[in-house]
């Protein structure tokens, strides 16, 4: 589904990424785990579009199409989407309008019309109590005011309606209760299918107890250093990285 | 004199003809509105009060005064806002009855044409007319004395609840040559009186007539009105406009100054705030696009201790337009306890718009407090980019979050036949590709169950 290949990225004249390479099929789930500063969170990003960043070289490719080439808006529309570490308040546009312009273009993008109202109504209001969000949430401000865990429900709200091929979840677990956090692991698992494929950026292993990986990556210093399955975030847990780095060092 | 004022009191030969049945007070207002107006010409850019605003597309236009006011029914309903309402409708300034709604005014209401009040009630109408917006106030005050023959009069008799909003609607129509109209409106609110006055300027496309409009609005003690002004005259249409409100104890003024059409727009807004806990609010919000000159003026003046005045303007320029705000608050000497709030935010959607927005703060008093700001600025980057990366396109992106900044305005609109009118016709502006109508409809079917 999706193949990265010696990807080099920089931000402001550093670099970030240093020649990674990884390979998603559909049906996985994978983690990327790594100390601070690693380059957990740029990779998720440049797959995402976010604009800062820069490809020096390498490439991505998702369903046979070079997603450097393709506009922020048409990866969503592809199906590659990113919940994000820290998701932005907009202010004065409602997350009802959001989910249906968002859907909307979705479809519109695989060639359907419209959703019909009576349908999407019915669709958002399953979503919403899957959640365990109340209905007022849709008439509110995207994110304005929401507490930490309610804008991390609210993402993946929004994964949970768009139905990515590939969600991409940078750090989302982080700012969550215990009880939040099940919830947004059900709602996490809930996408896991033969077609979809989900990518976990993550500092702990506390968040892979619920959302159990198929494959585990360590990221250090823009490389991934080892790969394995679930059981090597649990030997990261009780060992921490430095083995890992000595072991890459040597 | 120079040739333009010249050339508009040759048409007040037009006026004089037939007016028997008129008191004689009224001819003499309006010679001393021409001599003023004669005296004084068009403003020019001269004029710190005019500084931002060019009026020679008036000054050198040349506009005759309606005669009939002939205009389809179907039209016309087709311009008229979906609200249950007592109306006075004018067409081009003539008042006509066919399309107006005048039955079923509750006791205590006086809803009348300025004609008909100037022949029926000319000493109740005299004493008060004129006398908050003089001749001197401006040349168009003084041009709209001097053509002074028709508008609106409301009167509430003291305690008098009106349910229903009033509405007054003015129609321009797309004729040979253009036309000119003065209205004249007087609204006497009684003591603890209430009602919503709806002020809506509409047309047909390709009008481009001029409208000079002086308002007198006079609140009793304990009086409270909200003011619409919906203007959304065609857009080669000419709008010139006073509000001056005078405000006695306890009272209350809320104003909604909505500015989307017209070619040159300039509205000036100024509430006397004469007794204590006598309260204004100006809600305001303008959108401008091709070459639209939209210019709002306002005043607030606190001639009494524990006065409260409070001003929300926000503005939207798109293309080549061009916006002024001039929001002044002034705080008499011994005005002690006061409260005045001030803000202003523009939003610029291309690089041509241009926005003068300038605040005013004059104060006497020592113990007031009172603030005031304004910023213009873009779109915010990183709000389009969260919503694109749900799959937004750009443009839909951006009319979101244009629309999400008149939402600000338009949350504290008690209408919802007047906030979504302006919210589609805000979203009407914005690419076509945005279906905010089908938005719209779900978070309303939500709303609703």
């Amino acid at each position: 589904m999706l193949e990265v290949k010696d990807l080099h990225v920089t931000v402001e004249g550093n670099e970030i990424l240093k020649g990674l390479s990884m390979t998603i099929n559909a049906g996985e789930v994978h983690a990327i785990m790594g100390p601070n500063g690693s380059g957990k969170s740029t990779l998720s990003a440049v797959i995402a579009g976010k604009e800062e960043y820069e490809v020096t070289s390498g490439s991505i490719t998702y369903e046979g199409r070079d997603v450097l080439e393709m506009a922020v808006e048409e990866r969503a529309q592809a199906g590659l989407l990113l919940g994000f570490q820290y998701p932005v308040e907009i202010p004065g546009v409602k997350n009802i309008y959001l989910l249906k312009a968002a859907l909307n273009a979705k479809r519109e993008a695989e060639g359907l019309g419209e959703i019909p109202a009576p349908e999407f109504m019915k669709l958002i209001k399953e979503k919403i109590a899957e959640m365990k969000m109340d209905a007022s949430f849709l008439q509110r401000s995207v994110n304005e005011g929401f507490s930490g865990g309610e804008k991390k429900r609210n993402e993946i709200l929004q994964m949970l309606v768009l139905q990515p091929r590939l969600a991409m979840l940078d750090e989302i677990d982080s700012g969550l209760d215990i009880d939040a956090m099940k919830v947004v692991a059900d709602g996490v698992n809930s996408l896991r299918s033969e077609e979809h494929a989900i990518l976990l950026v993550t500092h702990y292993q506390r968040l892979l107890d619920y959302i159990v990986p198929d494959r585990v990556h360590v990221l250090v210093d823009g490389r991934i250093v080892k790969s394995g399955d679930a059981d090597l975030a649990r030997e990261l847990e009780s060992r921490g990285y430095d083995w890992v780095l000595e072991e890459s060092a040597a | 004199m120079s040739e333009e004022t010249q050339h508009f009191l040759d048409r007040l030969a037009d006026i004089r003809a037939g007016r028997e049945s008129e008191p004689t007070w009224i001819a003499a207002r309006r010679q001393a509105g021409a001599a003023r107006f004669e005296a004084m010409g068009f403003p020019t850019r001269r004029d710190e009060a005019w500084k931002y605003t060019d009026v020679r597309a008036i000054a050198r236009g040349e506009f005759a005064l309606a005669r009939d006011a002939e205009f389809s029914p179907a039209s016309a309903a087709a311009l008229t806002l979906p609200i249950d309402t007592h109306r006075l409708t004018f067409v081009d300034g003539v008042f006509a009855p066919a399309l107006s709604t005048l039955d079923g005014l509750p006791e205590g209401v006086s809803l009348q044409p300025l004609s008909a009040a100037l022949v029926e009630n000319h000493e109740a109408v005299g004493g008060p007319l004129g006398r908050l917006t003089g001749v001197e106030f401006s040349p168009f005050s003084a041009l709209n004395t001097a053509f002074m023959e028709e508008g609106a009069v409301l009167r509430l008799a003291p305690g008098t609840v009106v349910e229903k909003p009033i509405t007054l609607q003015f129609l321009s129509r797309r004729g040979e040559a253009p036309v000119m109209s003065h209205p004249r409106v007087l609204v006497q609110a009684g003591g603890r009186s209430q009602a919503t006055l709806i002020e809506h300027h509409v047309g047909e496309e390709g009008a481009a007539n001029f409208t000079n409009l002086v308002e007198e609005v006079i609140l009793e003690r304990n009086a409270i009105l909200t003011h619409y002004k919906l203007q959304e005259a065609p857009l080669a249409d000419l709008h010139i406009a006073s509000i001056h409100v005078e405000q006695a104890r306890d009272s209350r003024y809320t104003s909604f100054n909505l500015n989307l059409g017209g070619a040159l727009v300039r509205t000036d807004l100024i509430s006397e705030l004469n007794g204590e806990n006598a309260t204004c609010d100006f809600y305001g919000l303008f959108y401008g696009e091709g070459r639209q000159h939209v210019d709002s003026h306002t005043l607030a003046n606190h001639n009494a201790p524990h006065t409260f005045s409070n001003e929300n303007y926000k503005g939207i320029l798109d293309d080549r337009a061009h916006g002024v705000f001039n929001g002044k608050v002034v705080v008499k000497r011994d005005s002690q306890k006061i409260e005045g709030f001030q803000s202003n935010a523009n939003l610029l959607l291309s690089d041509r718009a241009e926005i003068d927005a300038k605040p005013e703060l004059e104060i006497y008093a020592d113990d007031v407090k009172c603030s005031h700001g304004t910023t213009t600025g873009q779109l915010d980057e990183e709000a389009i980019y969260a919503l694109r990366s749900r799959g937004i396109d750009r443009q839909t992106a951006r009319g979101l979050l244009t629309l999400a900044f008149a939402g600000e305005v338009l949350e504290e609109v008690g209408l919802d036949a007047i906030s979504e009118r302006v919210e589609l016709a805000v979203a009407g502006k914005l690419p076509e590709r945005f279906n905010l109508a089908g938005l719209v409809e779900v978070a309303v079917a939500l709303d609703d169950e």
